[in-house]
This record gives structure tokens, sequence and C-alpha cells, in this order.
């Protein structure tokens, strides 16, 4: 089989077609947001907002018979509750942020659990949510979710100064008399309906590779944040598709396949950048002229 | 949606005349079950230029952060050009610079922009004016030939001109400087002062906070030393006095020298050169 045939073989399938579609829009979307979650040292909370949501998706699960769009109301609702109830925990009990996380993190994820379990064959289903489902992508996911990615990168484009303002400098944010408590909370909410946007291709344990793999990955190789941005979107997607292909052939998990592209991306770029540091540190240094 | 924009942006405040530029009374603020400043009045009118030295955790930088606005007092109140802090646009603090996150991906001329998106307003790119105003601001601090640069790449007399550069192109009239010499070598220092100069001459309103007695009074009209409450605030030669300076150093004040010359302390900071 020749390389061209391996390549345009699984493109014979619909469920591929829509699955490397899906994957695309989930790099590029992910990127958008987890920029600034590498930047503000937000893995944590994307963590433990990715596995919060379990709850509203078993709620739309129990309640919506399989509708897609419900899932996807509940599952956003329950991202926005426990991201705004974090900052609420963390303010009024004095904890430290990431204990406030820890603790709703846990709790939901349990109660998510707890839910699905009521449900006679749960565990098929159970694992889709939380591993990811990119296969079973149907048209009607395909345009929610490019729907509301594209609401998050527009977001994102439309505040780029300001997000860049308060991720840099919040103080002057402050002194600038910008409404910061109103862009921390959107950014916020931007997280979670990413995270909601990405739920089927690789789940909600896997979910936090795909907001900041391909963006850390990025960050070692640009210093401007627009080139940044740009290539964590494109490694985001390529890593989505390569990972696809790799499920076809080999067999394996595709959400697992995707986020082990991104890792292997990762520890290659990281490689190549350490190799090259070294050879350049070790070349005879010219003489500095007077 | 573009009415509800600009409620995310309120007017900036009007400057009243005949009014201090800042205005602090009876000042006092509890931070973490401690009284971080005490009963603290004083005015500044435009134009001053003034050190503002004390011992480490004497409240510089709070007192800067509450001047900005930044914090809100326990009690007291703070007018700047008759009004208070929250609503003006005109006042810029630098941070220290090691409380900066010197690997983020922006260059120079980023950083500069920065100062002017307030002006610019919600869901605008900067236009070619605000570029020319921001490459006018990195040439008053010396720094038009780095403009491109990754902020990391500066030496540390380099990063703390472009943060003034950015508090020029905010076209603040109220820069607060959070310990800006230190870490630096004397060159660096000078340089430094020689933008103070061109600030003075642009009638910029200027607070630098400090550990160095000694560059304190040789380069400032006026010196505030203060360690939790105001112990003196005025000429060098009225406030640095041994009464002064041991209420505010306490065990670390050695003096030297006989009588009452003006003289030398070890201070618990600092890499200031000297």
């Amino acid at each position: 089989m020749g390389w061209v045939q391996l390549l345009l073989e699984p493109l014979g399938y619909a469920f591929m077609v829509r699955g490397l579609l899906a994957v695309m829009l989930v790099g590029v979307v992910c990127a958008a947001v987890g920029t600034y979650m590498v930047l503000r040292g937000m893995a944590f909370f994307g963590d433990a907002l990715a596995h919060a949501i379990l709850p509203g998706v078993a709620v739309g699960y129990l309640a919506g018979g399989g509708v897609q769009g419900s899932l996807f109301w509940w599952a956003l609702a329950a991202a926005v509750l426990t991201s705004i109830g974090i900052g609420a925990l963390s303010r009024a009990t004095r904890l430290k942020e990431d204990t406030a996380i820890g603790i709703v993190f846990a709790g939901m994820f349990a109660l998510g659990i707890a839910l699905i379990s009521t449900v006679r064959s749960y565990s098929v289903d159970l694992v889709h949510f939380l591993f990811g489902d990119v296969l079973g992508v149907s048209d009607s996911d395909l345009l929610w979710m490019g729907l509301f990615g594209g609401v998050i990168v527009l977001t994102v484009l439309l505040f780029y100064k300001e997000f860049l303002v308060l991720s840099f400098d919040s103080t002057l944010a402050t002194t600038l008399r910008l409404p910061t408590r109103f862009f921390e909370y959107l950014l916020l909410v931007l997280i979670a309906v990413a995270i909601v946007v990405s739920l089927k291709t690789v789940g909600v344990t896997l979910m936090v590779a795909m907001l900041i793999t391909p963006a850390a990955t990025a960050s070692l190789l640009s210093r401007r944040l627009p080139v940044l941005m740009v290539l964590a979107a494109g490694i985001g997607a390529a890593s989505g598709v390569i990972g696809l292909y790799l499920s076809f052939y080999v067999n394996v998990a595709s959400g697992s396949a995707i986020v082990l592209t991104c890792t292997a991306v990762f520890a290659l770029t990281w490689l190549g950048r350490t190799l090259q540091r070294a050879r350049r540190d070790r070349a005879p240094r010219p003489v500095a002229s007077a | 949606m573009t009415q509800y924009l600009h409620k995310l942006l309120p007017q900036a405040a009007v400057h009243q005349p005949q009014t201090p530029l800042v205005d602090i009374r009876d000042l006092s603020l509890r931070y973490d079950g401690r009284w971080a400043l005490d009963g603290i009045s004083f005015q500044i009118r435009g134009g001053e230029r003034i050190a503002v030295v004390g011992p480490n955790g004497a409240g510089k930088s709070t007192l800067f952060k509450v001047i900005a606005g930044v914090l809100t007092p326990t009690s007291g109140s703070v007018a700047i050009a008759g009004g208070g802090p929250s609503r003006h646009i005109c006042i810029a603090y630098v941070q220290q610079r090691a409380q900066v996150d010197w690997g983020f991906p922006v260059s120079v001329a980023d950083v500069v922009m920065m100062g002017r998106i307030r002006q610019l307003g919600l869901l605008r790119w900067p236009r070619p004016a605000d570029w020319e105003l921001a490459h006018q601001a990195l040439g008053v601090v010396g720094l038009a030939g780095l403009a491109q640069r990754q902020i990391g790449e500066l030496s540390g007399g380099q990063q703390q001109r472009m943060f003034i550069a950015r508090a020029l192109a905010q076209e603040a009239e109220l820069m607060l400087l959070d310990e800006p010499l230190t870490g630096l070598d004397t060159p660096s220092q000078e340089a430094i002062f020689d933008i103070l100069d061109e600030l003075k001459a642009r009638h910029v309103t200027v607070l630098v906070a400090m550990h160095d007695l000694r560059l304190a009074a040789e380069q400032f009209d006026q010196v505030m030393l203060l360690n939790r409450r105001l112990i003196g605030f005025g000429l060098p030669e009225q406030v640095f006095t041994p009464g002064h300076l041991a209420e505010a150093y306490g065990g670390h004040l050695h003096q030297f020298g006989p009588g009452d010359d003006l003289l030398a302390l070890s201070d618990t900071c600092c890499e200031e050169g000297s």
C-alpha cells in the first residue's frame, strides 16, 4: 500500500472524516484558551474543570436519553458553575486556590460517576465520557462544536489586548481601570466552553493534554504571543489528525492516541531545542570586537 | 452591544484644578491581621519628585498601591486631583522587577503598547499613531533600537526604562516606581535619573521607593520617611535627622561620624549600588 493510499483510505469512512474535522477544530479551539492557561499557570485548574463537568454530562445523559444537544448545555452549566464556584470558595474560606480546586473537582467528579452508575449499562457510556469517542461524532455534534468553537476563537481575538494585559500585569489592568473581574470570569467561561466543545474527542480525563500540551510545545518555539497561539493551534490540530490516523491503523483508543501524539511532539520539540542549544554552546564563540 | 461595552469602561475622572495632585488623610490599611499603614496624611503638588524610603516591610509598595487605587484603605481617604483614585487612568504603578514574568512572550514594543489600551478602548487595535507614540516613548528612555526584543533579553536597567516608557505611553501624570534602582549598577542608575529629569521637565510627578538614603538626599527635592507610619516628609536635611532615622530603622541603624551629620546606616536591603 502506498503512502497516498494509506492517507486516503480512512477518508472513505464518514465517521473518520467527521472525526478528523472534530480533532482539527478541537486543536484550534483548545490552543486559543490553552495558550493563556500555560502563560498563567492554570493547568491544574483546567484538569479539574474538565473532570468537574462530569455530573453535568451525566444529568444530560440521564434526562436527555442520549440527545447530544441537551448534554452539551448541561455540561456547560456544570463547567461554568464549577469555575465560578472555585473562585467563590477560595475567597469565602480563605483557602488557597488549589485546595479549593481539589475539593470541588473531586466532589463533582465523584457525583458524576455516581449518577452515571445508576444506569445498569453504564460502563460503555462512562468510558466514552471519560476517554472520548471521537469516531462517534455526529453531524449535529460537529455543528455545535463549530458554533461554540467559533465563538471562543472570536472572543479571544476581540479581547486580545485585554487578556494580554490581564495575564502579563494584572496591576496595570487595574490602574487602567479595565473591568478585570469581568475578563477573569470571561476567560474561565471560555475555558469551560472549550472543554465542553472538546468533550467528544478526548474525554474529560485526558482533556488537559489538549489544552496545555500543544501550547506548551509552542512556547518552546516562539517568544511572540500571536505566533505562539498560531503554532499551538497548528500543533494541536496536526497532533489530532496524526493521532487519529494512528488509532485507525494501530488500533488503539483514539483519545489516547491523540494525546500520546501531543506528548510525543512536545518531547521531540524539547529534545530538538536542547540539542540545538547544546550545539550552539559548544560552537567556538566569535571574539568580541571592542 | 456597544452600549454595554461602554458600561464596562466608565469615563475617566476629570482633574479638579486648585486641588493637590495627591491628598491623603489619616490613611490606614490593615493587611493579614496587622497595620501595614497607620494614620498617614500628606499632600503632593503636581510636578514634584519624591523619594520614599524606609526599611523592608515599611509599607512603601502598599502605599503606592493605595495611591494607584489597586488596594482599598481600611480607613481614611485618598484623593487624586480632587477625586478617588479608582477612576483615574493617569496613574502608573511600576512594580518591582522581581515580580515580572520575564519569559512572557511579548516584545518591548508590545509592553509599551499595553499602556495605551485604555485610550484605544475595547475592540480596537493600535493604529499607526499609537505605535508612533509607543516608539516616541521608547526614544525618550533610550530604547528605540530594542523595540522588537523579547523582554527577557533586556538588562535590568533597560527593563526598568521600558516600564517608564509604558507609563509615558499611558500619558501618566503620576508615576509610582517601586524600587527601580534595586539591582542596577551605577551607570544604569544614572540613566534612570536622566529620565527622571526629563519627566520633571514634562511636569510628571514621580514617587520613587528606594533604599539608598544618600541617593535619596542627593537626587530628590523631597523625601518621605516611612515605617508603617509617616515619620517625616519634606527636604532631605529636615527629614533625615538621627532621631527620625532611629525611629524608622530601629536596630539596623548605625551612625557614624560626629554629631548630627547625616550619615550611614546598614539597611535590611539591598543590592542597590552605593
